[in-house]
């Protein structure tokens, strides 16, 4: 079930019928998924005291309902190490397309993967695990379940992954965190459950895992149409 | 809702019988349940008259007899007055051939039968359908009898939204000696759809295997039958259509373009252990296997050849399968090779896959059959039996499936020429032996068990 503030998001985001990335990281929060620590910046000031507070290096993207994908937009800028290199990034978003502002958060590593979800006419809720990053779709190594999972579907969903070797520590690398990477998909799978009648799909990408932690470094939301 | 009458009738009535066209598709009907079935048709008419020597009925109400069943074939806007007509009869159920409902764009003329028969607690099949084929009982296809290539009685299921692949589904059936409990075309799908048909199979004592023809499901519904499906202890097999069509979904996510409507498909088939067949093909090996077998198999092959070309082309569609050849323990190895024929106890390779040589006679297979069916690394046994060298004989299907009988694992067998080695083959078929006419099919048969998840 959606809570209070996670009502207040989706019909926020209604307009622009997509829940940008701010949002959706706050809405996974409240599902009790790890998200990085980070503010969304109106202004310069801000952002430069949300970056001293979180601690250089930090990342920086543009947030804008009219960049679904800022990559394409190079709206993303990672590894910022001081004050004046932020401002310098923000004054550059800050002449994109409809921009309302700098998501300023702290700096995560690890194995990048995909949780996505959609809601399929036939099957109904949906849920994926793939190998992550910017080349899934050249890669296209992803398992699919209908949601909700449980754990053992999770376990499966990582077996049958070609790259589940990676994740398992491949030629001496540390393995990732697994267990928490299944909390987080079930975590997931719950809130694609609760928002089943509200949303159209769902990216985590990438999410990234080490051998401590699995965090959602990027969240978009796509709502249904009404 | 009771499907007794739809299925199991012993009285029928046919609508839509002209008197002056021998070909219309109730003609066809009524003429073939008349001749051929052992149960009670009556041909029904508004006009009356005489049908050949049989009186034609004018209303269902002057039949004097109860009617379980309906075929109807008269013009699509009579129909909703005969459905009721039959209703307030107690006719037991309907199968409703005739077209020019949805599928024509009359939606309101379909969705009034619906409203009619939900009323009243009434079961039919279609409208745009064949209906239902139950072997040596009764059908209601409109295709003349002697056109027909008809599958013996079994115990395999077929519901089908196109009647057309039907058909033909139960020509290969039929080429594979696969029998059949029912085969239902289902058309429009107005009321009964394949969850209804799911349901009443899984309790149907003469159905082991279900297996579907699937274009297409409703919102949700696809949820619905595969939480049903693994519900019940029967295996199903789908073979699905429309694979490649462009989804319609927004590419603007990433998920929405890796997982597209099949991926979806087929990833939550297996996730709830329906066993997905991509083509004909597959669809009937799989039917084949399941219909004979139901117990789990991990997929640990054991092979048995006379040839070492066969050997090695079933190792490698076993390994693209993700099924494993084990090696056989020395154990195995020695009591096998003590076991043949002295003559080819040197020419032999007792390996896995196991190499019998064209040498090898009735005695050689038996031997390396009882020790591979011992053999607890091995849970099943792929078979590629060359009948054309001289050491076999026609007795060895009945032989070996005895050993499997005793032992409980699975045997699937290739035999290359279905005609000319007829009775090695029944020898294998009639004691419950999958046999394959490629290797491809053999091991798709023990893909089919392993993938099973009911079983």
């Amino acid at each position: 079930m959606l809570n209070k503030a996670m009502r207040e998001i989706v019909a926020k985001a209604r307009k622009t019928g997509w829940i940008l990335e701010p949002d959706a990281k706050r809405m996974l929060g409240l599902a009790g998924v790890n998200i990085p620590d980070f503010k969304m910046a109106a202004t310069m000031e801000e952002a430069v005291a949300a970056a001293d507070r979180i601690g250089y290096p930090v990342v920086a993207k543009v947030v804008s309902p009219d960049i679904m994908h800022k990559s394409d937009v190079q709206g993303v800028k990672v590894g910022i190490r001081d004050a004046e290199a932020l401002q310098k990034t923000f004054a550059d978003f800050s002449t994109k397309k409809g921009f309302c502002g700098v998501l300023v958060e702290e700096m995560v590593t690890g194995t990048e993967l995909i949780i996505g979800a959609l809601i399929d006419y036939q099957f109904g809720p949906v849920i994926l695990l793939g190998v992550g990053g910017t080349g899934v779709e050249i890669y296209q190594d992803t398992a699919i379940r209908m949601a909700p999972v449980a754990e053992e579907d999770v376990i499966a969903m990582v077996g049958s992954l070609k790259g589940a070797a990676l994740l398992k520590g491949y030629r001496g690398e540390d393995p990732v965190n697994i267990q928490d990477l299944t909390q987080l998909m079930l975590s997931v799978s719950n809130l694609v459950m609760a928002l089943e009648d509200d949303m159209a799909s769902m990216d985590l990408n990438p999410v990234k895992c080490d051998q401590s932690r699995c965090v959602v470094a990027d969240a978009r939301i796509i709502l249904a149409a009404e | 809702m009771n499907f007794e009458p739809l299925f199991k009738p012993k009285t029928i009535a046919v609508f839509g019988v002209s008197l002056s066209n021998d070909r219309h598709p109730a003609n066809v009907i009524y003429n073939k349940i008349l001749l051929r079935y052992p149960v009670k048709v009556y041909p029904v008419n508004p006009k009356g008259g005489m049908l050949q020597q049989d009186r034609v009925y004018t209303e269902v109400s002057r039949i004097p007899n109860k009617i379980d069943l309906a075929v109807i074939a008269a013009r699509a806007e009579f129909v909703p007055a005969i459905l009721e007509d039959c209703i307030q009869n107690q006719v037991g159920g309907a199968v409703i051939i005739s077209g020019g409902f949805a599928e024509t764009g009359h939606r309101e003329l379909q969705d009034k039968l619906v409203q009619l028969a939900r009323a009243a607690d009434f079961p039919f099949i279609g409208p745009n359908c064949l209906g239902i084929y139950a072997p040596a009982r009764f059908d209601t296809f409109f295709l003349p009898g002697e056109r027909l290539v008809r599958p013996d009685p079994g115990n395999v299921a077929i519901i089908s939204q196109s009647g057309g692949v039907l058909v033909d589904q139960m020509v290969k059936f039929a080429e594979q000696g696969i029998g059949l409990s029912l085969a239902i075309s289902i058309g429009n799908k107005a009321l009964l759809r394949e969850m209804e048909l799911l349901k009443y199979l899984a309790t149907d004592e003469n159905t082991r295997v279900i297996a579907f023809y699937v274009e297409g499901f409703s919102r949700r519904e696809g949820r619905r039958f595969v939480q049903a499906a693994s519900l019940f202890p029967k295996p199903v097999v789908v073979l699905k259509s429309g694979k490649t069509a462009a989804g319609s979904r927004a590419v603007s996510s990433h998920t929405a373009s890796l997982a597209g409507d099949y991926r979806v498909f087929s990833e939550i088939m297996a996730q709830y252990g329906v066993v997905e067949a991509v083509n004909e093909f597959e669809m009937a090996s799989f039917c084949e296997a399941l219909s004979c077998y139901q117990k789990r198999v991990a997929g640990n092959v054991g092979i048995i050849s006379a040839s070492g070309g066969h050997g090695a082309l079933a190792s490698d569609i076993c390994a693209v399968r993700g099924l494993t050849l084990p090696q056989l323990t020395e154990n195995t190895q020695a009591s096998m090779l003590k076991k043949l024929s002295s003559s080819i106890q040197s020419i032999a390779s007792i390996q896995n896959p196991v190499d019998l040589t064209g040498s090898a006679v009735d005695d050689d297979f038996v031997a390396a059959a009882e020790c591979l069916s011992d053999s607890p690394e091995v849970d099943s046994v792929l078979l590629l039996l060359l009948p054309y060298s001289p050491g076999v004989s026609a007795d060895l299907g009945a032989r070996l499936s005895y050993v499997f009988r005793r032992s409980g694992k699975l045997l699937v067998a290739y035999v290359p020429h279905q005609e000319k080695y007829r009775m090695l083959i029944e020898g294998f078929e009639l004691n419950n032996v999958p046999v394959s006419p490629s290797i491809e099919g053999a091991v798709l048969m023990i893909d089919a068990v392993r993938r099973c998840k009911t079983c």
